[in-house]
């Protein structure tokens, strides 16, 4: 099993963006999806250093995909979408939009944001040249290990959501904008004042979502510490990260001692925790009773 | 005339929405394969074959909805239901998962294929996708799109567009939210079902009434005013300074006057949530709907605020279809 760095869903300034990408050069993470899965207005501020970014990242030695838009709507979405099949990497299709634009036969991966809930979706993404499949974060281990095995027989690698707060809904709508009583074409970019998405509590005050953009996550930080051995077991080939402000660095170097027997699932989320926005890790999706739960200690 | 689609949780609802006058009944099988996989709700097959029947009789047509995603290991239920909805004579089914549309149009060629909000296809280019790639002849369009960019899809695309005109309105795009099962563990995309009633507990705390799911508080109102069921994305939350209805207020969609413009954007169909309603809430926003589409076809004026009282006091919204929404 290794580790992927997946697609930034948070508005960051470009200097954070750039020193964030360049750093994952030199850390052990195999791979690193980037480009904008959330809202197309924030890509103009940074787009101009992504060629760059994946450039470096290539040097050093990681492979690289750039994520498709998450939900298409307007004309110049479209167009954005269509001319990431110009680039020289794959495209991770985040929805099926970017699919339309994809030449017969050339591989590409399948992000998170896809449906791919069973093995048919799964044969027809792989018959389409699908490489890799990052599955929905709500899926139970049952699911997840069907779907590697299927995956292993169509030699399409299966990856799991392994450390972020789980990006659960994206609309029409953004909330951020709405927080500060304007529409989402008037945003004034507000999402870029919370680097790790905006917290939204229950009444009673315990922590709950986090808004980004038109993006909803969730407040705790879903972390696959403690299901390493039994997503092993069902055959899963990586775990992705999603960015997070704080020391990424040691964040991946934690996993990646996780993972080659250094340390447990337990040292691993005591050493996530202090850093951790929201200060709660989950993996319910796996084997709790719901998305939210944490198997370990509360 | 623009078709009017229109909801059947039981036969009984489905007799009485084509009594009122629909078009088309969409309705699901009594399990995980649709999107309202509700206690007591839904079509045994017997069932279904009666009020295709009952339908076909009468000039209505007879959508199937087996719109949730299957589960891995457990396809050949979902491959069944289709089966099944095929032999009973469904005018077409209503499909969202790719593999499930790849399963049909291979099987069952002669099926008709819809596909549904729950794969929120929000362009053409993806509409066109699922046209060429499993022969769908009909999308219901998700509940992110403004009358405008309604119109620009259509003059895109080949096929038929539906969109959802009256009764419940998700903010999120549909087929694409976890929240429930965040909270619950359960959810509209594995297991028909948002924001379950097993999942919900009220409790009285001093002067207050808490509603909650899946143990996070999502509404609370004092003692003895009228509590809104907790659905997530309605809930009353807080977050830094501001407490509010964060996602959505508890509203509910009426794009009754935009009936005439969703015409003109060359909209085929026009869709009516709700097949968890009663069979007389059904008839009655049926014929009233009904009337409207016909005045529309007729180039007269539309019946003024016949649906008002339907909305149970409720606050009512153009949802998505108004810019300003966003």
């Amino acid at each position: 099993m290794d580790l992927t760095v997946g697609p930034n869903p948070f508005f960051w300034d470009t200097p954070l963006w750039q020193a964030f990408h360049d750093g994952l050069a030199d850390i052990p993470v195999a791979r690193v999806v980037l480009g904008e899965l959330v809202c197309s207005k924030r890509l103009p501020f940074y787009q101009d250093a992504i060629p760059g970014a994946v450039e470096r990242l290539l040097a050093a030695g990681k492979e690289v995909a750039v994520t498709s838009l998450a939900l298409v709507t307007l004309k110049r979405e479209r167009k954005l979408t269509a001319d990431l099949a110009d680039m020289d990497v794959p495209v991770e299709v985040n929805d099926l939009t970017a699919l339309a634009h994809i030449p017969a036969g050339r591989p590409f991966w399948v992000g998170p944001l896809v449906n791919v809930y069973n093995e048919g979706t799964l044969g027809w993404l792989a018959r389409r040249g699908a490489q890799r499949v990052c599955l929905p974060p709500e899926l139970p281990l049952a699911s997840v290990a069907r779907l590697a095995a299927e995956g292993a027989r169509l030699g399409v690698a299966i990856e799991v959501w392994g450390h972020g707060r789980v990006p659960l809904a994206i609309s029409g709508r953004c909330y951020h904008a709405r927080l500060h009583d304007r529409a989402k074409d008037n945003c004034q970019f507000v999402c870029g004042e919370d680097p790790d998405g905006r917290e939204v509590d229950t009444l009673d005050g315990r922590p709950f979502l986090a808004v980004n953009g038109v993006q909803t996550l969730s407040a705790s930080c879903a972390s696959m510490a403690r299901q390493v051995e039994a997503l092993r077991d069902a055959g899963v080939a990586a775990l992705r990260l999603s960015p997070q402000t704080g020391d990424f660095a040691r964040l991946t170097r934690l996993y990646a001692d996780r993972l080659a027997g250094r340390i447990d699932g337990d040292a691993l989320a005591a050493a996530l925790l202090p850093d951790t926005p929201g200060g709660r890790l989950s993996d319910g999706f796996l084997t709790g009773a719901a998305g939210a739960a944490w198997s370990g200690a509360a | 005339m623009m078709e009017l689609v229109c909801p059947a949780g039981t036969p009984a609802a489905l007799r009485a929405a084509v009594e009122a006058g629909a078009h088309a009944v969409y309705c699901g099988f009594a399990d995980e394969t649709n999107a309202r996989n509700f206690p007591g709700l839904n079509f045994s097959r017997e069932e279904m074959a009666a009020g295709i029947a009952h339908a076909h009789a009468r000039g209505a047509k007879v959508l199937v909805a087996i719109n949730t995603f299957p589960r891995a290991g457990a396809e050949p239920l979902w491959h069944a239901a289709v089966a099944d909805a095929a032999a009973a004579g469904a005018d077409a089914v209503i499909l969202a998962d790719i593999g499930l549309l790849a399963h049909t149009a291979e099987r069952h060629p002669g099926l008709r294929r819809h596909l549904s909000v729950q794969a929120a296809a929000a362009n053409p280019d993806a509409i066109n996708l699922y046209a060429e790639a499993f022969g769908v002849k009909r999308v219901v369009l998700p509940r992110v799109l403004t009358v405008a960019e309604i119109a620009a899809i259509n003059r895109e695309i080949d096929v038929e567009t539906e969109v959802f005109v009256f009764g419940g309105l998700c903010v999120m795009a549909e087929g694409r939210c976890s929240l429930s099962s965040y909270a619950t563990g359960r959810s509209p995309n594995m297991n028909g079902v948002c924001s379950p009633a097993s999942h919900v507990v009220y409790a009285e705390e001093g002067p207050d009434l808490f509603a909650r799911l899946g143990g996070f508080t999502i509404h609370r109102t004092p003692k003895g005013a009228p509590a809104p069921y907790p659905t997530l994305c309605k809930g009353c939350f807080t977050s830094g300074p501001q407490t509010g209805h964060i996602f959505e207020d508890p509203v509910s969609l009426d794009a009754t006057a935009l009936i005439p413009a969703l015409a003109k954007a060359g909209v085929r169909a026009l869709k009516i949530e709700g097949r968890q309603r009663s069979r007389a809430y059904v008839a009655e926003v049926v014929r009233t709907f009904r009337a409207a589409v016909e005045a529309v076809a007729a180039g007269r004026p539309m019946p003024e605020g016949a649906l008002a009282r339907l909305s149970e006091g409720q606050a009512r919204t153009t949802g998505a279809y108004a810019k300003t929404w966003r």
